[in-house]
């Protein structure tokens, strides 16, 4: 890769001094490919994180336009830009704070026909999960699993909050950890479920922490830990978990090995 | 004194002196030798030791008597 130009060296400089990124590392950030699907309460800072950082390709999936109700927590969206579809708005956001990012938009909800597509548009490096509802989680984490590509998962309702990230062979997946879809009825709609806007900062800022560790191939990655967060009682928890050999898609005798797509609920209150 | 590479840092200050130095070593092997221009004051009292920090040996360190300083530094294979 070209050098860094000295406007490059003073933008990320901060980073080059770490002993641990360099101008090695930050090259690397530079040519990383990194998906994000969902723009909203996690996807929002996640991006914006990724992008002042210098990651130098970030998908952007999302079908929504930005609703009013949004803003408490999509940072990425202003009030301007309320009824713009949620990717224009996101790119708009990332091209203002740095040109070394190029955005690629999907204006689309993942679905079991198009999410190969999307992740090998660009052979993204990383994924983020962003996203908000179960069916989603699990065709990221199946597509994932199938695709060989490592993600990180995350959910975020009222002051609670989880993620873990998935890396091929290394870590167990999402469905190690939650095989079945929840019951119905358990799962609470989005019109009950209200969540504190910081929520998604705090997950999401650690999804975009992920994602450069990944790129940068250092440290340790959250593969074999659930991290639970709870903001009343201000409390971290990083469980451990174990992988399932008998997970249905990457266990010994998977029963997993085509894409689908569980039932949507269906909720049009914003996202 | 011989050197691989060449850098002046006199037109830049903290902290884009350090990265400049760092990602010049970068670019060289193990054991090459970088021959640094540096300002008097700050740059001379913490480069140097910056460089040492990351485990590169600062070799020499020599007067021009114009408020600038030459540095040779040898790089060591961490980065
Ligand atoms: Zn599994």
């Amino acid at each position: 890769m070209s050098q860094l130009t000295n406007e490059q060296l003073e933008r990320y400089s901060r980073h080059i001094i770490l002993e641990q990124v360099g101008g090695k590392g930050q090259k690397k950030i530079l040519s990383a490919k990194v998906l994000i699907i969902g723009t909203g309460g996690l996807g929002a800072p996640a991006a914006m994180y990724l992008a002042a950082a210098g990651v130098g390709h970030i998908g952007l999936v999302d079908f929504d336009t930005v609703d009013l109700s949004n803003l408490q927590r999509q940072i990425i969206h202003l009030t301007n830009d309320v009824g713009k579809a949620k990717t224009q708005s996101g790119r708009e956001t990332i091209n203002a704070m740095n040109p070394d990012v190029q955005v690629h938009a999907y204006d689309e909800q993942v679905t079991a026909a198009n999410i190969r597509d999307i992740i090998g548009d660009l052979d993204y490096d990383f994924i983020i999960d962003g996203t908000d509802n179960f069916p989603a989680k699990f065709l990221i984490n199946d597509a994932c699993v199938l695709m060989r590509k490592p993600f990180s998962h995350a959910g975020i309702i009222r002051f609670q909050g989880q993620t873990m990230t998935y890396v091929p062979d290394k870590s167990p997946c999402y469905r190690c950890v939650f095989p079945k879809m929840p019951p119905k009825d358990a799962v609470p709609t989005c019109r009950q479920a209200g969540v504190l806007g910081v929520m998604g900062g705090v997950i999401g800022t650690i999804q975009a922490t992920e994602a450069l560790k990944f790129v940068l191939g250092i440290g340790e990655l959250l593969t074999g830990y659930l991290l639970t967060y709870d903001a009343l009682t201000m409390t971290f928890r990083k469980i451990k978990i174990p992988r399932n050999r008998r997970c249905n898609i990457c266990g010994e005798q998977p029963t997993i090995t085509e894409l689908f797509d569980y039932e949507q609920p269906t909720c049009s209150f914003g996202r | 004194m011989k050197s691989d590479a060449f850098l002046d840092i006199t037109d830049v200050v903290c902290p884009i002196t350090f990265v400049k130095t760092k990602v010049a070593l970068e670019d060289l092997d193990d054991g090459q030798i970088l021959e640094l221009r540096l300002n008097d004051g700050e740059p001379v009292q913490n480069v140097p030791r910056s460089l040492k920090d990351e485990g590169h040996k600062v070799l020499t360190l020599e007067d021009n008597g114009d408020g600038t300083f030459t540095l040779w530094i040898e790089k060591a294979g961490l980065s």
